[in-house]
């Protein structure tokens, strides 16, 4: 842990030539959204910066999203970015463990308050501080306390950046994200359920070279979730010929059409899967035969079902039309016999005209 | 044979294309334009255009390999390598695990990574000296 | 509200109730009109009340020489319209499955650029016909608040489901939520105004080829 140097001279000090850095730099920009002609500006800030402390809690998560980031740090160039930073502190993956491990976060927010990095993963039950503790500290009280002297912090993951799983009906813990509690620093949302890993690591890059990124309305930075999946999956033609798969594994399917039927919530979802994929660019959900999930937005548990198509009603209107017809039938005949009714009284309370009244009348 | 086994696997992709090799092979062809009149340099991140995979199997039949192909070792292997049209470079990194991690198009003399980098420059000297002091007769 | 809870929103509740609102109140209407009865034949039919009704039903479809000629353009445009209408509702995958889920039936639908097409066009007629209203004096003098309110209504989810489609302006699940959103404004507008003339008009082409066809006293 030497805060001091530079990410350059770290990675120097590992032994990494100058065309190993600027390699990792191209990759990096490429990952960024950015275009070829920033390499030079991306590779002087990133030798620049210097190595943030990051701190990292988990709450209510199920561990997917550090489980994401760790196997990205097989491959030896993400694995730098964690030689780049200071990881002082995360429950699962560090050595120490209770006492030793809290007095190193308390270490870590005294010798560098204001300037650390707060990583987040996991939703915060608020029903009741006891569904999940840290060290036998509310992860409400943990969050509150780390976020005061925090320069910024990432929520990674749906559950910490929208509330995720958690927070699906009917929300038995009172499960709430970051933003909800934390209204006075800068927030990155880094939602997915789990986010890609390269995106984890390159928005850490991002915030290392040129600090805060820009976000979109959801706080997502706008180099990774800029774009829908719509917008970038490679069965966009088929889409817009119309030609779509009926069901799983089809002549359709087989023939790699648009999954649009079969509930694909590409068109309203927003993340990097159709350019940065999975699992170092193999293959993402849609290029593997199944359709988006959307779940890197919020409330994507709850959206209906995710093998209706996104033009579909989520309710069963079927039958509530069936209903409607039968009332509307009633109400019809009943204003229809109404009108009868009144029509035959008209016609007997008719009175022919007589000579009488027709003598009555020009009397007047 | 399990459920999963029934499940007859497809070798030969799907045969798609976005029809965007067309409009890139364009953009290519003004750069190089460009390059021989005023020498300004352009390059192309191949991974951020939307292609599939038959585009970019007809982007490689179409612009082949040439003279020069050369590998750099470094954080894994990269792929350096002329095409058949003389200033369009194709760089191909791939990290420690053979993954792809940038492809890039370049319209250029050299691609500037394939050059010796100063900070190098600097290490190797230090480099030098040292394996020059181990020689036997060296203090002379 | 989130976009996300827009959306659930529209596609939901909303949609229901305008489901509800639709065909409960066609059914009023179309109840009311049958059960007010036709007054009972005093003599013996000549023809037959069924093969004229059903023969007048397409037949008023094909506008006789004199009417093409006073106002061919409304005619020409009208169909424009209503033509192209049809194909975008239903002949859209999206739409179709809608109905699908609804209905429980399916049918193939055409590839989405000629949607796309096809809605510029039904927008364009749609304009004209705007137009012809406001310029003509007898028609701008006959028009009210109701047949520009139900041009608007008709308007708006073609507009919107262009957009949308096209991914313009604001985020695509905000702009998907104002298409379906529109749809349903359309939707609750039916029963209530000259829209619903699309399931009533059947029903008056019946009646007057049923009384032609009837040839005699009632």
């Amino acid at each position: 842990m030497k805060p001091g140097l530079t990410v350059g001279e770290t990675l120097r000090a590992h032994g990494v030539t100058r065309r190993g850095f600027l390699k990792y730099c191209a990759a990096v920009t490429s990952l960024m959204a950015l275009p070829p002609s920033s390499l030079k500006a991306v590779a002087a800030a990133l030798e620049a910066a210097r190595r943030p402390s990051v701190i990292w809690l988990s709450f209510q998560e199920c561990t997917g999203c550090t489980e994401s980031l760790t196997r990205s740090a097989d491959a030896s160039i993400e694995e730098l970015i964690f030689n780049a930073i200071s990881l002082d502190y995360h429950h699962t993956l560090q050595a120490a463990s209770g006492a030793a491990a809290e007095a190193a976060r308390e270490q870590a927010m005294h010798d560098n308050y204001g300037n650390y990095l707060l990583v987040v993963d996991g939703s915060i039950p608020m029903a009741d501080a006891g569904y999940s503790t840290i060290a036998g500290i509310s992860n409400r009280d943990m969050l509150l306390e780390t976020a005061a002297g925090a320069a910024a912090i990432v929520s990674v993951g749906t559950c910490a950046a929208f509330g995720g799983i958690p927070a699906a009906r009917p929300n038995p813990t009172g499960a709430v994200p970051v933003s909800e509690l934390i209204t006075d620093k800068p927030i990155i949302n880094v939602p997915g359920c789990p986010p890609i890993p390269v995106v984890i690591t390159g928005v850490l890059v991002q915030y290392l070279t040129f600090g805060l990124p820009d976000l979109d309305a959801q706080g997502r930075p706008l180099a990774f979730y800029g774009q829908s999946i719509h917008d970038r999956c490679y069965r966009r033609p088929f889409y817009d010929k119309g030609l779509f798969a009926d069901s799983f594994d089809d002549e359709g399917a087989k023939k790699g059409w648009c999954l649009y039927k079969l509930g694909c919530r590409g068109p309203t979802t927003y993340n990097a899967c159709a350019t940065a994929k999975w699992n170092n660019g193999t293959s993402f959900p849609i290029e593997s035969g199944h359709p988006c999930l959307g779940c890197s937005e919020p409330d994507f548990w709850d959206a209906g079902s995710f093998y209706h198509a996104l033009s579909t009603p989520t309710e069963a209107i079927g039958e509530a039309a069936v209903y409607a017809a039968g009332g509307g039938l009633l109400v019809g005949a009943a204003v229809g016999a109404a009108h009868q009714r009144r029509k035959r009284k008209a016609v007997d309370s008719h009175r022919k005209v007589s000579l009488d009244d027709i003598d009555e009348g020009a009397a007047k | 044979m399990d459920k999963a086994g029934a499940i007859a696997i497809e070798i030969e992709p799907a045969a798609i294309t976005t029809g965007n090799v067309l409009p890139l092979l364009h953009e290519l062809q003004h750069a190089l334009l460009r390059f021989q009149i005023d020498g300004s340099e352009h390059c192309i991140d191949v991974n951020s255009l939307p292609l599939s995979e038959q585009d970019h199997r007809q982007l490689e039949s179409v612009l082949g390999r040439g003279e020069v192909h050369a590998r750099l070792q470094a954080l894994g292997d990269s792929e350096i390598t002329e095409t058949r049209i003389p200033g369009i470079w194709r760089v191909v990194h791939a990290n420690a695990e053979g993954a792809v991690v940038g492809r890039f198009l370049e319209v250029t003399a050299c691609p500037s990574i394939l050059k010796t980098q100063q900070p190098d420059i600097t290490d190797g000297i230090a480099h030098l000296q040292r394996l020059i002091d181990e020689l036997p007769g060296a203090d002379q | 509200m989130s976009e996300s809870e827009f959306l659930l929103l529209v596609r939901g509740p909303l949609f229901t109730l305008a489901t509800v609102i639709l065909v409960g109140g066609m059914l009023v209407r179309i109840a009311e009109i049958l059960f007010m009865g036709r007054r009972k034949s005093l003599a013996e039919a000549r023809g037959s009340e069924a093969s004229g009704g059903f023969r007048v039903m397409l037949s008023r479809s094909v506008p006789d020489a004199g009417t093409f000629q006073r106002s061919g353009f409304t005619i020409i445009s009208g169909y424009v319209f209503h033509i192209g209408l049809f194909v975008v509702i239903f002949l859209f995958v999206p739409h179709i499955l809608v109905f699908e889920r609804a209905i429980g039936l399916s049918w193939p639908g055409l590839p989405s650029n000629i949607i796309d097409a096809t809605t510029v066009i039904t927008l364009i007629a749609m304009l004209t016909l705007l137009i012809h209203r406001i310029v003509d004096p007898v028609r701008r003098m006959l028009s009210g608040f109701q047949d520009y309110w139900v041009w608007l209504v008709t308007a708006l989810p073609l507009i919107t489901g262009y957009l949308a489609f096209h991914r313009v302006g604001v985020s695509a699940g905000w702009m998907l939520g104002v298409h379906i959103l529109s749809v349903e404004l359309l939707m609750i507008t039916f029963p209530f105004t000259s829209l619903s003339h699309a399931f009533t008009l059947w029903m008056s082409r019946w009646y007057n080829g049923a009384v032609s066809g009837y040839r005699g006293i009632r």
